[in-house]
């Protein structure tokens, strides 16, 4: 875990936005341009898919990410690898140490299966994603959700390859912020989740900057 | 078909050379992948046929069942909620699920440039080209192309999260039987584990058999290894009712 801080002031961001629980977000980040999600109240997990602006068929690919990097953390330093191979963005800055790439967005039908049939009807991420694609102009649909990373959350892996889902290491006021090596969609929800940890069964809202 | 088949056998393949392949395999039916070397490798991705909008999704089984890697009792979730197949027998004991494919580049890298021209049918291929050119016979693509499980494949995760490729995983003749629960376009590809650490080029070769196996029954080990999976069993045999 490196703990990596930002020299960037709030004050000179020229995107500064909240972003409420179970509220989806869609947007430009362009190549130089630094994005930083802030968890304002601690343990918030901030669902987030990339594509390339200029052609949407390249995403993030978390198999590639991990492979490339060779472990299943992302952190400051981190290459957000594409499904062919190129860079999306760098995480230059975190300090919350450590972020999931492995558990994917909540759904109503995966909701279903982990906590009881009848939650289906409980908000959910993919939900949130649906929702934001509904009318995007970049060609987005459901073909392109593959998975995505959870900031701040933490699914720890054993060595006997048991995943779990463990309390949070996130706190209040803690960040990651990463710079855009393209022209990138960034897609988020912020999660809605309320059956375990993932958001100390307390979802809250996450603060969005974006340096020009 | 060979001239040995016994009469259960519903159809059979060799897949060597790296090769990948793609098929429909209807719920109720079992299909089985054999190593025929040391080191084989197969990556292989499932989407529901009748609706292949709807496919394996890594973290929905990964979260269902706990696991970070796949073994006989576990199953692949579609991102619907539904077990589009089940794992029934699985001799070598892990399956990869987090590496991905290799890619042209990787392979390149690795073990230098290839092409039919200079090789013919021994050039070298890649995963995600391989698997590319199987959506592509069923009208599907890049986009399509998310996550494998590589069967055979052995990957620890150890304390600080880096990943340790395990040599000689898979021993001649260790099998891995799939029992389908859902109609399902299965792709294939048979090129190395992109971690591989051996040197050369070596795409191990597999056989696949497959036979009429009936879907999970009540006691099933699959259907009962967690309450997870009970429901989603019953969202699957909803769908076929």
């Amino acid at each position: 875990m490196s703990i990596i801080e930002s020299s960037l002031e709030a004050g000179s961001a020229s995107t500064n936005t909240t972003l409420p629980a179970g509220e989806p977000w869609l947007g430009l980040i362009k190549a130089g341009q630094v994005m930083r999600i802030v968890d304002l109240e601690g343990n918030q997990a901030v669902d987030t898919l990339f594509y390339n602006a200029m052609d949407s068929a390249e995403r993030y690919s978390a198999n590639d990410t991990i492979r490339s990097q060779g472990n299943i953390y992302l952190t400051a330093g981190s290459k957000l690898i594409s499904n062919c191979g190129n860079t999306l963005m760098t995480i230059v800055a975190d300090t919350c140490g450590r972020h999931d790439t492995l558990g994917g967005a909540c759904s109503a039908e995966s909701n279903s299966v982990r906590y009881a049939l009848n939650k289906r009807d409980m908000h959910s991420c993919r939900d949130s994603f649906l929702s934001a694609l509904a009318s995007n102009t970049y060609g987005l649909s459901k073909r392109d959700l593959s998975s995505n990373i959870n900031f701040f959350m933490n699914v720890p892996v054993t060595p006997e390859g048991e995943l779990q889902f463990a309390d949070g290491i996130s706190a209040a006021g803690r960040y990651v912020e990463m710079r855009a090596e393209m022209d990138v969609v960034v897609l988020i929800s912020n999660c809605p989740q309320l059956n375990n940890p993932c958001n100390a069964y307390n979802p809250t809202p996450v603060q969005l900057l974006v340096w020009s | 078909m060979s001239g040995t088949t016994p009469d259960w056998v519903l159809w059979e393949e060799s897949l060597r050379n790296g090769a990948h392949w793609s098929g429909v395999v209807r719920r109720g039916t079992t299909l089985r992948i054999l190593a025929l070397e040391v080191g084989a490798n197969v990556s292989a991705t499932f989407f529901n046929c009748e609706q292949p909008l709807e496919r394996y999704n890594m973290a929905d089984t990964l979260k269902a069942q706990h696991t970070a890697f796949l073994t006989k009792g576990h199953v692949c979730y579609s991102d619907m909620g539904r077990v589009l197949c089940s794992i029934t027998e699985d001799t070598g004991g892990w399956n990869d699920t987090l590496c991905g494919v290799s890619n042209a580049g990787l392979v390149a890298n690795k073990y230098g440039v290839s092409s039919f021209q200079k090789d013919r049918n021994a050039y070298y291929k890649n995963g995600e080209d391989s698997l590319l050119i199987e959506l592509g016979k069923h009208g599907m693509g890049t986009r399509d192309l998310a996550s494998t499980v590589n069967f055979f494949s052995k990957v620890k995760v150890d304390e600080s999260g880096g990943l340790q490729f395990i040599n000689g995983n898979t021993r001649i003749n260790d099998y891995v039987d799939l029992r389908f629960e859902m109609h399902t376009l299965v792709v294939v590809s048979t090129c190395q584990h992109p971690l591989d650490s051996g040197p050369a080029y070596r795409p191990r070769a597999v056989h696949l058999t497959a036979w009429r196996s009936g879907p999970a029954p009540r006691n099933d080990l699959c259907r009962n290894l967690c309450e997870e999976n009970q429901r989603g069993f019953y969202n699957t045999e909803v769908l076929y009712r």
